[in-house]
């Protein structure tokens, strides 16, 4: 018997492609302006995201049947805040250096759409562990787009991938640097992110003509 | 049983319950790990103050690297001779002045009122470092440091550090090709207590000029720099009388 069910697979596989948070449902795409300008940020932000919507979704889903509808925006962001809180203070008593790496993340997670996005659209209308896969799928598909506007930023803007140099010295001007290369500076400022992301949405939308809205 | 949880009552209920049990345990959570949480920052700040005088493990061109926790008590009381606090003209030693909050002390200095500031004597060598705390604001939230001073107001080592800056942009000031461009600079300029600027275009990206009072900026960081020259500027303007009077050259 298969782990997941074909339905609970597609939970995780959907929004990896053809239902992504942020290249289809342009959700969550402040943050990734933000953050992006480095390959180690961007992964750190998608792991984060992911456990707090995995828990957030689980939460919200168990009390999904006694949630008064007229206060349930203000309930889902007590959950997602109080979550984000405790695990801040959890790292600050138990790990201090990863709590400090994480601290400036904090708010970006608590305001992040597609958590208060995948609270009111699923976890609301469905049970437990569906919620948590689709936590699960929707943080993947988020991270990965992340993950490739990160990697297009830092090895443009810095010409380096987790921090270290892969195209040379620019100041010394070794490798690629010898023949003329140039960093492009505007790689690291939020509006290239845009652009990359724009580009991932219409390969996306080229290579599959489905996704493409009528006018 | 379905409840009807359009009721008012229910919501005023529901809200009152979830407030009580959300209040609850973030209160509990905060002061169960409250000493641990104190302890962690009581050490962050020695290992700071050590890292600007060069107590520190770095290594080559790496990543910054503190003295590590379970030892950095003792480095401190090993490294730290003297601990200060300066008020107006007074200099009063005080064994835990390390532990002043520097943003209440700044807070009071804007205000007109007479601050209470922390000084530390560390001797490495035989060499005597006088590390002067500091705090500015950044781009989005708090920027603070350590900056470490010979007799002849040459930088011998400075620590940033920062509540929210951007990841990957303002945030890099506390990465160590940022932070080891101030070494060798003088806050002189003349005779005047001048600070040092963090530069755009400067044309001097290896920093070898460290008679020009700057360093060179990091690129799509321009306010959180601007924000670091702020804060130079103004703590060698709060310490200057002191400064004075142990300046040789």
């Amino acid at each position: 018997m298969a782990l997941l069910s074909k339905k609970d697979t597609n939970l995780i596989t959907d929004p990896l492609a053809d239902n992504n948070p942020i290249t289809i449902q342009v959700l969550g795409i402040c943050s990734a302006l933000a953050i992006t300008a480095e390959l180690k940020a961007s992964l750190v932000m998608a792991v984060s995201v992911m456990f707090v919507l995995a828990m957030g979704n689980v939460v919200i889903s168990l009390m999904r049947n006694i949630i008064p509808s007229k206060i349930r925006i203000i309930v889902q962001l007590i959950v997602v805040a109080t979550l984000v809180i405790i695990v801040d203070q959890v790292l600050k008593a138990f790990a201090y250096e990863l709590s400090k790496t994480l601290a400036v993340f904090v708010g970006l997670i608590i305001t992040n759409c597609i958590i208060m996005g995948r609270f009111e659209a699923f976890a609301l209308g469905n049970g437990p562990w569906r919620s948590f896969l689709d936590g699960i799928g929707n943080s993947m598909g988020y991270g990965l787009i992340l993950v490739i506007v990160g990697f297009f930023r830092e090895l443009l803007g810095s010409g380096t991938l987790f921090g270290i140099p892969v195209l040379g010295d620019p100041i010394e001007k070794t490798g690629l640097y010898s023949i003329g290369y140039e960093n492009n500076g505007f790689m690291i400022i939020p509006p290239a992110a845009l652009i990359v992301v724009g580009i991932i949405i219409w390969v996306q939308r080229s290579r599959n003509p489905a996704l493409v809205e009528e006018n | 049983m379905a409840i009807n949880t359009d009721k008012n009552l229910y919501t005023v209920a529901f809200a009152a319950v979830m407030v009580i049990v959300v209040g609850s345990l973030l209160a509990f959570v905060a002061s169960s790990l409250s000493g641990r949480i104190d302890e962690n920052m009581r050490f962050e700040k020695q290992q700071n103050i050590l890292y600007a005088m060069g107590v520190n493990e770095n290594v080559g061109t790496g990543d910054v690297s503190f003295v590590p926790t379970n030892i950095v008590e003792d480095e401190f009381s090993k490294y730290i001779k003297e601990q200060f606090v300066i008020k107006g003209s007074e200099v009063i030693k005080n064994d835990e002045a390390y532990l002043i909050d520097v943003k209440k002390e700044v807070a009071k200095a804007k205000k007109g009122e007479v601050p209470e500031l922390p000084l530390f004597i560390g001797e490495k060598d035989g060499k005597k470092y006088y590390i002067i705390p500091m705090y500015g604001k950044g781009l989005w939230d708090a920027i603070w440091g350590f900056i470490s001073l010979d007799e002849n107001m040459v930088v011998q080592g400075v620590f940033f550090d920062h509540k929210g800056e951007t990841p990957g942009l303002g945030a890099n000031i506390n990465q160590r090709y940022f932070m080891d461009d101030f070494i060798g600079e003088s806050i002189m300029s003349g005779n005047s207590f001048e600070g040092i600027k963090v530069a755009k275009g400067n044309n001097d990206p290896l920093n070898n000029d460290k008679e020009d009072n700057e360093v060179d900026a990091l690129a799509g960081a321009t306010i959180t720099g601007n924000g670091v020259s702020a804060m130079i500027k103004e703590t060698v303007n709060l310490y200057k009388d002191y400064l004075k009077t142990i300046r040789t050259n």
